[in-house]
């Protein structure tokens, strides 16, 4: 059963991801990606990551791409046109592709030993309190640091985006 | 019992009352706001206007699905859809009453109870926000992409300090599944005040609660905040173009987030099915006294009716009430009863509150609506959660 699931959802994800590639319309490429998320989200979820899962949902699919559909519909873009590319790109570009993703797969197995905590079920230290105790007291400082990092980014942008007074 | 029978089973009665309660909601609305307004609202379908909900269902289907011409396709039809999926999708982790003993199968009333079930509410409900972008958006129309984008712009607003007035309960309850939540509310102070949210030591909750009803309000488009719809500017807003049954898809929506963060508010602020004061002072009378008590003002009315027809309508509700009162009295039904009495009282009373504040408030303008969220809500409600931390962080053993 988890497995089916899991096929799925990781099925649902790469279409979703491919769409966003071929959609010519920003919205269709962005809503696209939102599938993305929420398929991540899922797959999240069944490998018992909980938080991981809740946070991918709120903060992805339902706060930044808000914003980016957002920004799309108020600047209104159309539909996009497509450049003429060259014969042999057009040609050599999927076989390529196919065969990084091969290599990425063969090192990625080369460097990693399979680990007995990535199967369905078997960990479970994704919950709320988990992390919450983990990000206090393991992982204090860089999620302190990570925090004023965001808070520096929100100044600059306050700054960069505010009119001049004069 | 297998668990996937008694899951359809639960799925069936919950879908069911929620259907009910939808289609309901909107006639105790049209009531109580020309009540307000000193009108009567509908009475000419069925006794007192009960059958109209029943009509404009049908009327809604009956009609013809119109596409105008100029839409996005695709989107136009995705829109409604989406809207209604994630408003329906919330309820299923709405815990209603305590786990319960049915002829020896034990289940809980609710569909589901997630470890991170406040997370998912607000999770789902922020991915509300696309079918009301993507209708006004796709149905390629001024007002509707006015009325999509000053949606979107409220929705994202307004989800701060409902999220931060959320976290503050949170922190004092130290849990994020809504079992937990109305269980560690089970207690009272003294032996009679009610240890809820809005009154638990050390930091009472009343200002997350109050900031959580107001954010509410702006999260599902109501009145004082329906600028998504304001009639006078924007015809109808994001929902212009729609007709039949994609027009009521939106409604539908609506309503079911009225009803999902109505309950939300009552589990994690006011001790969801837990009474107000404890059963050795004879809380379990009250839903018993309070159907004798309607039953009693039903049959004077009878007795002295103000329309000829009230002598036939009256007893009939009296003698349900009368029934109702008797049921709430059989000690193995009170174990059922009596929290899915107390869980609809608050969940009733707040939807009344939303029905109130509609009849009573005129609508915002955007500006204000907007400095509103960000200067006023948020400030308060991170205040509210620094405040509701140092205590807990002082009180911790």
């Amino acid at each position: 059963m988890d497995q089916i699931l899991f096929i799925v959802f990781a099925a649902i994800a790469v279409l979703c991801g491919i769409n966003l590639v071929l959609q010519s319309h920003p919205i269709s490429s962005a809503l696209s990606l939102v599938g993305v998320m929420g398929a991540l989200a899922l797959i999240y979820l069944q490998l018992g990551g909980e938080f991981i899962a809740a946070a991918q949902l709120i903060v992805y699919a339902g706060a930044i791409m808000v914003l980016f559909i957002f920004v799309i519909m108020l600047l209104n873009a159309g539909r996009e046109r497509e450049t003429p590319r060259r014969l042999w790109v057009r040609w050599a570009g999927l076989p390529l592709l196919f065969l990084f993703i091969a290599l990425m797969a063969y090192v990625v197995q080369r460097i990693l030993p399979p680990s007995d905590e990535v199967r369905f079920g078997s960990y479970t230290f994704g919950t709320a309190e988990a992390i919450g105790t983990r990000l206090f007291t393991t992982y204090l400082l860089p999620f302190e640091i990570t925090s004023v990092l965001i808070l520096i980014a929100i100044v600059g942008a306050i700054v960069l985006a505010r009119k001049e007074v004069e | 019992m297998n668990f996937l029978v008694l899951s359809l089973i639960k799925m069936a009665v919950v879908m069911f009352v929620l259907m009910t309660t939808l289609a309901y909601l909107q006639w105790i609305e049209r009531k109580v706001i020309a009540h307000v307004q000193l009108r009567v609202g509908p009475r000419r379908v069925g006794p007192h206007g009960l059958l109209q909900p029943l009509a404009d269902v049908i009327k809604l289907i009956t009609k013809e699905g119109m596409v105008p011409s100029h839409v996005q396709t695709v989107f136009y039809l995705l829109a409604p859809f989406v809207a209604v999926t994630f408003a329906l999708i919330s309820i299923s982790v709405i815990p209603f009453g305590p786990v319960i003993d049915i002829a020896g199968v034990k289940t809980q009333m609710g569909l589901t109870d997630l470890s991170i079930g406040v997370l998912f509410i607000l999770g789902v409900s922020g991915m509300g926000v696309y079918g009301v972008a993507l209708a006004g958006w796709s149905s390629n129309n001024k007002y509707a992409l006015l009325g999509g984008l000053r949606s979107s712009a409220q929705m994202i607003s307004y989800e701060l300090p409902m999220a931060l007035a959320l976290a503050s309960p949170l922190l004092v309850l130290n849990t994020l599944s809504f079992r937990e939540i109305v269980a560690k509310q089970s207690f009272y102070y003294f032996g009679f005040v009610p240890n809820w949210s809005i009154f638990h030591s050390p930091f009472p909750q009343i200002i997350a609660f109050i900031v959580f009803v107001i954010a509410a309000f702006a999260e599902t488009n109501r009145v004082p905040f329906d600028l998504p719809e304001a009639e006078n500017e924007l015809v109808a807003g994001f929902h212009t173009e729609y007709s039949s049954m994609k027009f009521a898809s939106f409604f539908m929506a609506e309503y079911a987030n009225m009803i999902t963060v109505s309950c939300v508010a009552a589990l994690l602020f006011l001790g969801g099915w837990q009474p107000p004061f404890p059963a050795e002072y004879g809380s379990k009378f009250i839903p018993s006294m309070v159907f004798v008590g309607s039953a009693l003002l039903c049959f004077y009315h009878a007795a002295n009716p103000a329309r000829p027809f009230d002598k036939l309508t009256l007893p009939v509700v009296g003698v349900v009430s009368l029934v109702l009162a008797g049921l709430y009295l059989v000690p193995l039904a009170q174990t059922i009863l009596l929290p899915l009495f107390w869980f609809g009282a608050k969940v009733g009373a707040i939807l009344f509150v939303f029905i109130w504040i509609r009849a009573t408030l005129p609508r915002f303008r955007y500006d204000q609506l907007m400095k509103f969220a960000w200067l006023f809500l948020f400030p308060i409600a991170m205040i509210n959660l620094f405040a509701t931390s140092l205590a807990v962080a002082l009180t911790a053993k």
